[in-house]
């Protein structure tokens, strides 16, 4: 895991050049995926509707708007806090031989404790995701329904599918700090790590406003 | 226990190895943000994710012109914190930075001139929006 950095003309780390290259152009693939869904906005020939009452001119259906602010706010709020914890999972790795005297120093230089709650609050809003998705699908919205359906899943789905491969990294972050210790070498590996769960997490930001308050 | 830390680096290859962030120029100072800035941050946004939702249920707000320009600039601002203070690109190497605002700002040229192609946006008179097909 701490694979040793080669000189480069830069000075700087390929490593970390790498990833935030890879981050510039994954700006550009969200930005083209939310493009596409405000293009589409309000465009629908057919409901459910994200912010509109809709009713069915075939069956005399009512689908009331579709979107669920409240659990949204609460999955933005737990991939906040996500991020909060990876910063503090950083920090505790760079200062690995920082003597911990007191119970709240342990608390905040264990890195196992915060890669886990980062892990965990990804997860958390992914389970947030899942029950958004399938609740959607109960009340008639799937991809295939109408334009905002398709944009809207898609939007969603490739950020989901984001934070999952984040989950997994944090995840093999953790197990690494179990099996043998992460320590400051280890630290460009982490920082690496979080500056991608922290892009999602400002994609997040992004979509949260477009996507559900904006109307 | 404070992590803030200030140092100035000299530019050897073995310090490449220790150095977490991997920006490494000559006698170049870094200073990076202390737990408590990290706590301060999370509490930032927490409150203007709140205000945003609060806005969202207040009809007067919904209704007035501020309404989508207000929660595009909480929107911004909150972005922008995560950037500079977790994503640590205000205490990094001007070529990190560059790699995240180039492709971002075409990003964002890009969003402007779909939404002004497809009627979205107008410097002039805005039409309805014509469901495709019509």
């Amino acid at each position: 895991m701490s694979a040793t950095s080669h000189y480069t003309s830069t000075g700087l780390d390929n490593r970390k050049i790498a990833i935030w290259a890879f981050i510039g152009s994954e700006c550009m693939l969200f930005a083209s995926l939310i493009s596409t869904y405000l293009v589409y906005k309000g465009r629908s020939i057919t409901g459910p509707f994200p912010h509109e009452v809709w009713k069915d001119p075939s069956t005399g259906h009512v689908f009331k708007p579709i979107l669920n602010i409240p659990v949204t706010s609460m999955s933005t709020f737990v991939l906040l806090m996500s991020s909060l914890a990876m910063v503090l999972a950083l920090a505790a790795v760079q200062n690995k031989h920082v003597p911990k005297r007191t119970l709240g120093d342990k608390i905040l230089g264990s890195s196992k404790l915060w890669l886990f709650m980062t892990a965990l609050l990804g997860a958390t809003f992914l389970g947030f995701q899942a029950f958004e998705f399938t609740s959607f699908v109960h009340e008639g919205l799937t991809i295939k329904t109408n334009l905002f359906g398709s944009s809207f899943f898609t939007l969603t789905g490739f950020h989901g599918a984001h934070v999952t491969a984040g989950v997994i990294w944090l995840l093999t972050l953790l197990m690494i700090d179990f099996k043998r210790g992460l320590t400051p070498d280890d630290a460009l590996n982490v920082d690496i790590a979080a500056l991608y769960w922290h892009f999602v997490d400002v994609v997040w930001i992004a979509i949260f406003t477009l996507v559900y308050l904006i109307r | 226990m404070d992590s803030s830390h200030s140092h100035a680096h000299s530019a050897s290859h073995s310090d490449l190895h220790n150095d977490p962030h991997g920006a490494h120029v000559s006698g170049e100072e870094h200073t990076h943000p202390t737990w408590s800035t990290y706590w301060k941050v999370a509490l930032i946004l927490t409150l203007i994710t709140a205000v945003e939702v609060w806005v969202y249920y207040v009809p007067a707000i919904v209704a007035s012109r501020m309404f989508v320009p207000g929660l595009l600039v909480m929107s911004a601002v909150k972005f922008a914190i995560v950037v500079l203070f977790y994503m640590h690109i205000k205490y990094d190497h001007k070529l990190f930075r560059a790699l995240f605002v180039g492709p971002l700002i075409i990003a964002m040229l890009t969003l402007l001139a779909l939404m002004f192609l497809f009627g979205h946006l107008s410097f002039g008179h805005v039409g309805p929006v014509v469901p495709l097909g019509h």
